[in-house]
């Protein structure tokens, strides 16, 4: 036998080899496979951020009509005695026409001409939904009866559209809810400072409005009922988390039933979040009898999720905490509860609260479950004061943006856009808060 | 009574408790704390939890049980031709409570008074139209014995009401008491107290089993209601999905079954590679400037909610595949389609994949490394033939836990795979998954007590064995691969 | 096979196989080799002993640029090898480690079957045309790394099932394998039992006959076991460089002298 490798000519290690070049070719090319992957998925961050910013941004500002209008006493109180329950019975009929009253008269005294405007293009301007703010108001506040009042009323929908590039002239004429000649009256109002589009406090309070309304639908019943749903999440999951987690980190004896919690728990992490949805149906809707909709059913689905997730970060919370302040507090005489609750607990607190605020945040944009517990019900009327609203009807800030996708006007799709970025600056925060307490608090033993 | 004013009242004699415990001992000890076996504050913390915590445990589970008990006695009290042909008994359960719900709003509103309510008839009153007026709206007249059911039932319920409130009330006013009672210099409260606590501990922890005993039996009663109102063999066999409202569905689960899995092939499909070579290049190859960057800037894509990927899919993604691809080469004109879906699924699971494959390779010792460096490997090569090979099994595990998620992922799809159950290939056509019909079929019209609505429960139940049976394997493999290296 | 064996070379060469100049390591903002001049001879077992900590691994690793794998180790001064400067920036690392095989302190072979272990690097490098070669290039070097008895019958276990001195020869037959000129072994035999120990220092002293071998060690016994020239590194210089026989019989530093004696270690 012969070794063939032993006799092969010496080579210079300065002469170029055709193998190690054809080698360092492949170590290039799979260098670049790994820069093209990171590359792509930055790129799908960046794009899919900036699609929700670019379809959303508009919706913090939104287009209003300037008027003054009269609210005539002859119209509002017909028996002049300023009784809250007659006020009542003028519906928004009325209201309306004080407003396209008031829209005339503006555009007269403006002396805005726009060639074809029939009465109806006029009328149709402004939102359905503006009567009937005004009409709250006035019901609030029975003095302005009888005075001109200046009044900032919501424009029609498609006006708003027109306003921020979504309808266009050329759609305008194949579409039957605006008229070419609405939108050259929306230029000359523009023109003259009586049509402007501040930003949108609305949004952000007002609650959701009808499928022919999309200006006026808002995120208040969400965002109100998201934050009873956090704060029934972190009152129930973080004592049971923090409990549960104490137990199995530091008491749990190594036996089967402990094993059987640990697997529990892991699996739980893991259960896709629409089958917690079907048990919140199942259990608390209708073996319990809670009301649907409701952020008590939506919260207790959402803590069963979340627990996992605490107990997880709270027993690494606790692992991290070296045995020797445990021994040391034993050392003094202390129980091991002592121990636990006066030392260890506290020292792990920032990691546990890092954990809970993740937590909360992965709750909150938590959209499955709550579908099926009834939350996508149309929800106008604000829930009570707790406790005794979190049992009343409420939208959730994720479900809303499901819920207007799911509409045909295109507007909603601007508003489900904006109401994601409205949920992304709550988690932005969240998780900031998050990152200052691991800064902030962490140790290194 | 109301439910927080309970609340709030046992809590309130909690605290009565611990202050009563503090003065008591006090006074036994002649004021001198150093006679007391335990610290004084654990007398006071042992009465306020033998006070509150067995009557609010107790209060927890009356509410939990009282529907249930007074259900089973109302619906006795119906006769079975009160339920209307084609109907069932749960859905005529559920107008008696929502006409007794109603009885309660016209009372409240001086509509009717209790008096009125006991002669109040069917034959004599208009009692549809009543309950119209405050917002109960029901399909039919009420029937004798339903609204006879519905003032029993709302008669049982303030019954049970008053009878909770005394319970909770005498069960707090008695773990007061007794504790109290035990109350001594000698008594160990710091053993007493700290038993207690360690309860709460165990019992805490008890609330992840529970929550697996709840989801297994919530849907193994529902799916064995359906079984009943339909054939299993269907379900199971047929290869058609297709509800109808008037009875005669097919519900064959192999259509959502095969959507299901096309999805998530095609989210595997982007994922996996793209998750895998991000992971790679971070870990061997990035400067520390760009890792420091882009690592955390990928798992933002994990912290981001499924909504916002839906919203992605259904308004950019499925627009640009329509126009750009599947019209252009004649494959369909849906923008919502599998791989519109399956497109963004495997974005969202591109961090999940990278950073489990990151711990995985990292956990890939050095000296294998080395190994092959000083035999004089390329980094791919070392890369390719040995931290790969080596890190295998882990990296399979991470792929079936990629799976299991994108499997029981569900507003993705719902918002951009579409609702057509269909056993198609082309990619750019509209399917439709299992969890897309868990969501139609619960938040939809159909009656509950209907096979229409409780496939949901099977469907769950088929998801919920399939996603654990995926982590179970991922689990096993990852743990069998760490071991190997520790 | 034995015929490879029988030329017994004159093992006091005189030619040098590796000269190292200047040798300057820096990792980060320490200096762990200073100023390093030495000449390694070919088919010699030359042994870098020193306590630990004195710079001896590093610069081993850098006879082979095995630090290029460190980011933040930096190497200057020059180490050629049969008068090619390894550092200069023409040569590619991969070319020059085929040629300078390395052994490692822990036993590492890859989760793969014993073939392939030894198989892996005549692969990559393309040296063999053929199944028929490549079985042979795997026969050789197990058979030169003196395992093949042990291991001919299961050429398809995985590497790691080996116990651990059979696992180093494993290694050893792997470095083999690409028919390096030099081989460097990082303390071979420390993780290994006394039996395994004698096993590896025979084979390195057979190995000597065809390679110039630089071997790393903790152990004493062993540099005056295996080797013929040594190396005395301290506090990363090196302090001493001869035949075995007189470092250890006639230190001429005093530091060698109490290092050798015990004073300092």
């Amino acid at each position: 036998m012969t070794d063939a490798n032993a006799q092969a000519p010496r080579t210079s290690l300065f002469a170029p080899d055709a193998r190690t070049a054809r080698r360092n070719n492949s170590e290039a090319r799979f260098r670049l496979f790994g820069l093209i992957s990171v590359t792509i998925g930055l790129a799908a961050l960046v794009m899919l951020l900036s699609s929700v910013l670019f379809n959303g941004t508009s919706s913090f500002r939104q287009t209003m009509l300037e008027l003054p209008v009269t609210l005539d006493a002859k119209v509002l109180d017909k028996k002049g005695n300023r009784n809250p329950d007659d006020l009542a019975k003028v519906t928004t009929i009325g209201y309306g026409r004080l407003i396209s009253d008031a829209l005339d008269k503006a555009i007269t005294d403006n002396g805005i001409v726009v060639d074809g405007l029939t009465s109806k293009d006029v009328k149709d301007m402004i939102s359905k939904e503006a009567p009937a703010q005004i009409r709250g108001r006035v019901l609030a506040n029975p003095d302005l009866i009888g005075q001109t009042v200046s009044f900032q009323v919501l424009a029609n929908g498609r006006i708003d559209g027109y306003m921020k590039g979504r309808v266009t002239l050329e759609t305008a004429e194949r579409d039957s809810n605006v008229s070419v000649n609405q939108l050259h009256l929306a230029d000359a109002l523009h023109e003259k400072g009586l049509l402007d589009m501040p930003f949108n406090w609305l949004f952000i309070t007002a609650p959701d409005a009808s499928e022919l309304r999309p200006e006026a639908a808002g995120l208040g019943v969400a965002i109100l009922g998201s934050a009873y749903m956090m704060i029934i999440v972190l009152v129930l999951s973080l004592p049971i988390g923090v409990a549960a987690s104490i137990y199995l980190e530091e008491f749990a004896p190594q036996n089967r039933i402990t094993d059987l919690i640990e697997v529990n728990i892991s699996n739980l992490a893991a259960v896709p979040s629409i089958v917690f949805g079907i048990l919140g149906l199942a259990v608390f809707i209708n073996f319990v009898g809670l009301p649907q909709s409701a952020p008590i059913v939506g919260a207790l689905v959402l803590t069963l999720m979340t627990l996992p997730t605490i107990i997880i970060a709270t027993r690494a919370a606790l692992k991290a905490v070296p045995p020797s302040i445990r021994e040391a507090a034993l050392g003094v005489g202390a129980s091991k509860m002592q121990s636990i609750f006066h030392h260890v607990l506290p020292l792990a607190m920032p990691g546990i609260l890092t954990g809970a605020i993740i937590g909360l945040a992965q709750a909150l944009g938590e959209t499955a479950p709550l579908l099926l517990i009834g939350m996508v019900a149309f929800v106008r009327d604000y829930p009570g004061a707790p406790p005794e609203g979190f049992f009343d009807p409420a939208a959730a800030l994720p479900v809303q943006v499901y819920n207007w996708t799911q509409r045909a006007d295109p507007a909603f799709v601007e508003r489900a856009s904006g109401a994601i970025i409205v949920l992304l600056i709550f988690l932005v925060i969240m998780n900031f808060v998050a990152i200052l307490l691991r800064r902030r608090f962490e140790r290194r033993w | 009574m109301s439910l927080s004013l309970l609340i709030l009242i046992v809590l309130a004699l909690g605290v009565a408790g611990y202050a009563l415990a503090r003065a008591r001992v006090t006074a036994q000890a002649n004021g001198d704390r150093r006679r007391l076996h335990s610290l004084i504050g654990y007398y006071g913390h042992t009465v306020f939890l033998f006070a509150t915590v067995p009557a609010l445990l107790l209060l927890g589970a009356w509410l939990l049980l009282q529907p249930v008990v007074i259900d089973g006695r109302v619906s006795s009290m119906l006769q079975p031709g009160d339920i209307p042909e084609g109907g069932s008994l749960s859905l005529v359960m559920s107008d008696v409570r929502r006409i007794a719900n109603g009885l309660d709003t016209l009372v409240a509103q001086g509509q009717l008074t209790e008096a009125a309510l006991t002669t109040l008839r069917t034959e004599t009153a208009d009692v549809r139209g009543q309950l119209g007026s405050v917002g109960i709206a029901l399909g039919s007249d009420v029937q004798t014995n339903v609204l006879e059911a519905a003032k029993a039932y709302r008669g049982q319920q303030g019954t049970a009401q008053a009878v909770m409130a005394a319970v909770v009330l005498l069960a707090s006013v008695l773990g007061l008491a007794l504790s109290y009672k035990r109350l001594s210099p000698d008594f160990r409260a710091r053993n007493v107290f700290e038993s207690f606590v360690k309860a709460l501990l165990i019992a805490s922890s008890m609330v992840a089993v529970l929550t697996t005993f709840g989801i297994l039996f919530s849907m193994l009663f529902e799916s064995i209601h359906f079984f009943q109102l339909y054939p299993a063999k269907e379900f199971f066999f047929s290869l058609t999905w297709n509800p109808q409202f008037r009875g005669g569905s097919s519900l064959g689960i192999w259509p959502l079954l095969w959507g299901t899995l096309y999805v998530s092939f095609v989210a595997l499909l982007v994922a996996v590679p793209i998750g895998l070579m991000i992971a790679i290049y971070l870990s061997e190859y990035a400067s520390k400037r760009l890792r420091t960057f882009a690592k955390p800037a990928i798992e933002i894509l994990a912290g981001i909610p499924t909504i916002v990927y839906g919203l992605f899919a259904l308004i950019t993604v499925g627009p640009f595949l329509r126009d750009y691809f599947a019209q252009p080469l004649g494959l369909g004109t849906s923008s919502s389609s599998v791989m519109t879906a399956g497109l963004v699924m495997g974005i969202m699971l591109i961090p999940f994949v990278s950073s489990l494959s990151d711990d995985i390779i990292s956990a890939v010792p050095q000296s294998l490394r080395d190994g092959s460096f000083g035999l004089g490997a390329t980094q791919s090569e070392t890369i390719r033939k040995v931290v790969f090979p080596a890190a295998l099994p882990g990296i399979v595990g991470a792929v079936l836990l990629a799976a299991s998620r994108a499997i029981g992922e569900t507003m993705i799809v719902v918002m951009g795979a579409g609702a057509a159950a269909k056993l198609g290939l082309n990619p750019f056509e509209a399917m439709t998954t299992i969890t897309v019909k868990i969501v139609s079929q619960l938040t939809g019209d159909t009656e509950f007590a209907s096979p229409e609505t409780l496939v949901a429960f099977a469907l769950g139940m088929m998801l919920f064995f399939f996603t654990l049976a995926l982590n179970v394997i991922a689990l096993i493999v990852v743990r069998k691969y760490r071991e190997q290296y520790e | 096979m034995d015929d490879l064996r029988i030329v017994e070379r004159d093992v006091n060469t005189h030619t040098n196989k590796i000269t190292a100049r200047g040798v300057d390591v820096f990792y980060g903002g320490s200096h762990a080799i200073k100023g390093v001049d030495v000449d390694i001879l070919d088919n010699t077992v030359t042994a870098f002993i020193g306590p630990s900590g004195c710079g001896k691994s590093t610069f081993l690793r850098c006879l082979n640029r095995m630090n290029d794998t460190i980011d933040i180790c930096r190497v200057k001064g020059e180490i050629l090898l049969d008068g090619e400067n390894i550092y200069n920036p023409k040569v590619d690392p991969v070319q020059l480690r085929a040629k300078v095989g390395m052994v490692f302190q822990k036993p590492n072979p890859f989760p793969k079957s014993i073939y392939d272990n030894v198989a892996y690097g005549p692969k990559i490098h393309g040296l063999t045309r053929n199944k028929a070669e490549l079985d042979e290039v795997v026969e050789t070097s197990l058979r030169k790394a003196a395992i093949w008895n042990e291991v001919k019958d299961r050429l398809q276990a995985p590497g790691t099932g080996l116990s651990g001195g059979q696992q180093q020869r494993l290694c050893i037959a792997r470095a083999i394998a690409t028919s390096p000129e030099v081989l460097l072994m990082d303390e071979p035999c420390s993780a290994l039992d006394p039996i395994a120990t004698a096993q590896v220092e025979e084979l390195i002293d057979e190995l000597r006959a065809q390679f110039s071998v630089v071997i790393v060690t903790h152990s004493m016994q062993q540099a005056a076991r295996v080797s013929q020239r040594t190396a005395f590194f301290h506090l990363g210089n090196l302090v001493e460089y001869g035949e075995t026989g007189q470092i250890f019989t006639a230190p001429k530093d005093p530091r060698t002298e109490s290092y050798i004696t015990g004073r300092i270690g």
